[in-house]
């Protein structure tokens, strides 16, 4: 045989691997049987965490599929801490309140650098104040998985929670065989990591029979299985539906984002949208639901983080087709269940600026901001006192990629003005916002003077960002700035990995 | 105004302050503030508070007052109620639009 290989022409060209050499033993055993063994199963996290090779000084990444409800970050750290771990770099799809313990990790020395699209509660406010000596590394979702995708960030071992899994490692955030187990819906953020780490392990509480379809995760992505009886809490990682707003300021803010879609000429047959999760954003849904049905027109598709009223609009036939990165509640996980064309797309092609993605195909995005400064800047990072406290999300990534992005907020909220001369910190450049919706006015970014027109023409009044800003302060005065230390403890990347601001520890003294 | 004795206004919700009064006899206006707002806004409110103790002629008094994010206009009518209150006073002379 071999001297037969050494006779065909040019076979350096066409392989490498030699002659056929024997098929090796057959299985002759059922399925069945043959189930359960030769799999990915191991008995503990502590033997998956050494069979996957992990050393001081590695990356390790989760995923935020399970929100408030997470246990496996939290879990995953303490073995690690207590198996004497440390100067791991902690790669995060997002960070949350219940994530409050890995403070004593850092302190212990077991984290020493962190990155993820946002932090909250005790946690956000203890790296404001300086516990990390690495900056915290925000970045988008976009921004994310394009860094994980080029090798920027590289992961070592992801720690991935399943709400089901097969012995080989085929995952999802649902499963097709019962109707009990927990559920998150769409597993986006997860499927980068797992497709792009060196190891992967899934966690889960539902191992199911071989083959887990439909999958978010495949197997061939999976290295090790671990089951625990604790992912999540089911009631932290979604509850019912998301409910609309009954807030009238919130109302009146989401029906004029509806009328200035209309107006500006992006509600059509077969447009394409995004809406955010918030209560204003959120509202904005029902308004053009009503619009859509005066019109008898239908929606394409939309995309991002699905809600309730977004796939109850689908049902009723109104929106031909969904792409879920994220499912943010149990309605919605269930409609990616149960409907065909709501479909399960993963943050590299909701959002990656280094391929055309999903974002790129959409009409307009409405999104919320905690602060909007004069240059159209959006803040959705820090609050009002200059602590940490939500998440980038895709906002730069849809800001971007949207034909009209919409920013809706309130004029003020308490005694804070929302519109103020300069953001604490920018997430979103102004380059990529077009309209800002508040209770009080409306103002269009001078770089789009054709939506200003139409707005006018359609009645409605368009105010300059300086008047609203002017407006803002006339009512609430003048705040005194935050008080910030020279020391940098968070640095924000845009959607293609530059550097577009940095957070500065708090001043306290 | 002469302060006779201990009197409040005010509620603890959003956007409003509570005022509590106490006369005293000397030591000048001692003015003990919490705001939900004190990093953008506990300058101004203290500042709006002193005004208007100045004005309804008040030199001495403990003045505590829980902020939870009031605009200037609700910080002067509150702690204006509680000294009319604790002068015993029913017939102060009230602006609008100022």
């Amino acid at each position: 045989m071999d001297e037969l290989l050494h006779t065909i022409p040019h076979i350096d060209r066409i392989s490498h691997r030699g002659a056929f050499a024997g098929a090796g033993a057959k299985r002759t055993e059922t399925f069945r049987a043959r189930s359960g063994k030769d799999n990915k199963v191991l008995p503990s996290l502590e033997e998956a965490v050494r069979a996957a090779g992990l050393r001081d000084g590695m990356t390790i990444s989760f995923h935020h599929h399970f929100r408030g409800g997470d246990h496996v970050v939290n879990q995953v750290l303490d073995t690690l801490a207590a198996m004497g771990f440390r100067d791991l770099t902690l790669a995060a799809s997002s960070l949350a309140d219940v994530h409050a313990p890995l403070i004593r990790h850092i302190q212990n020395g077991v984290v020493t650098h962190i990155e993820t699209s946002g932090l909250r509660g005790q946690l956000a406010e203890e790296i404001s104040r300086g516990l990390l000596e690495c900056p915290v590394v925000f970045r988008s979702h976009g921004g994310r998985a394009a860094a994980i995708g080029s090798g920027e960030v590289h992961i070592d071992v992801a720690f991935l929670g399943a709400p089901s899994c097969d012995p080989y490692g085929n995952a999802n955030g649902y499963s097709r065989d019962d109707d009990t187990s927990i559920a998150c819906g769409s597993m986006g953020y997860a499927r980068t990591d797992a497709k792009y780490a060196d190891k992967v392990i899934i966690l889960t509480n539902n191992l199911v029979r071989y083959p887990n379809a439909p999958w978010a995760i495949p197997e061939y992505d999976v290295d090790y299985i671990v089951v625990t009886d604790d992912i999540g809490d089911p009631a932290g990682i979604m509850s019912g539906a998301t409910r609309y707003t009954k807030n009238p300021k919130e109302l009146l803010i989401a029906q004029t984002a509806a009328n200035v879609i209309d107006a500006a000429g992006y509600l059509y047959d077969g447009f394409s949208m995004q809406m955010g999760s918030g209560g204003a954003s959120l509202a904005v849904a029902r308004f053009l639901r009503q619009m859509m049905l005066e019109k008898k027109i239908r929606c394409r598709f939309a995309l991002g983080g699905i809600t309730g009223q977004i796939t109850a609009m689908h049902e009723e036939g109104m929106i031909d087709r969904i792409l879920d990165v994220q499912s943010f509640d149990l309605d919605a996980a269930l409609s990616l269940k149960k409907n065909r064309f709501h479909h399960q797309i993963d943050a590299t092609y909701y959002a990656s600026f280094l391929f055309a993605a999903a974002v790129d195909q959409l009409d307009f995005v409405i999104l919320s901001a905690l602060e909007i400064d004069t240059n159209f800047n959006v803040n959705v990072l820090t609050g009002s006192d200059g602590v940490i406290r939500g998440a980038i999300g895709g906002h730069p990534d849809t800001a971007a990629g949207a034909s009209l992005s919409v920013v809706v907020a309130p004029l003020t909220r308490g005694r804070i003005p929302t519109v103020i001369d300069r953001v604490n910190t920018i997430v979103t450049p102004g380059a990529v916002v077009d309209v800002v919706v508040t209770d009080q006015g409306i103002a269009v970014n001078p770089r789009r003077p054709e939506v200003a027109e139409k707005l006018k023409k359609a009645g409605m009044k368009v105010y300059t960002i300086q008047q609203l800003k002017d407006r803002a302060e006339a009512l609430a005065g003048r705040p005194d700035p935050i008080r910030y230390k020279d020391r940098i403890v968070g640095v924000v990347m845009y959607r293609d990995n530059t550097v577009i601001d940095v957070i500065r520890q708090i001043d306290e003294d | 105004m002469d302060l006779k004795r201990t009197a409040v206004a005010g509620t603890m919700e959003s956007s409003d302050i509570m005022v509590t009064v106490e006369p005293r006899e000397s030591g000048g206006i001692v003015l003990e503030l919490t705001s939900s707002v004190m990093k953008q806004y506990g300058r101004r409110i203290e500042q709006v508070i002193r005004e208007t103790a100045a004005e309804l002629g008040v030199e001495n008094a403990l003045i505590c007052a829980v902020d939870k994010g009031a605009l200037d206009c609700t910080v002067r009518a509150r702690t204006g109620a509680a000294l009319f209150r604790a002068a015993e006073q029913e017939n102060g002379t009230w602006e609008v639009g100022r």
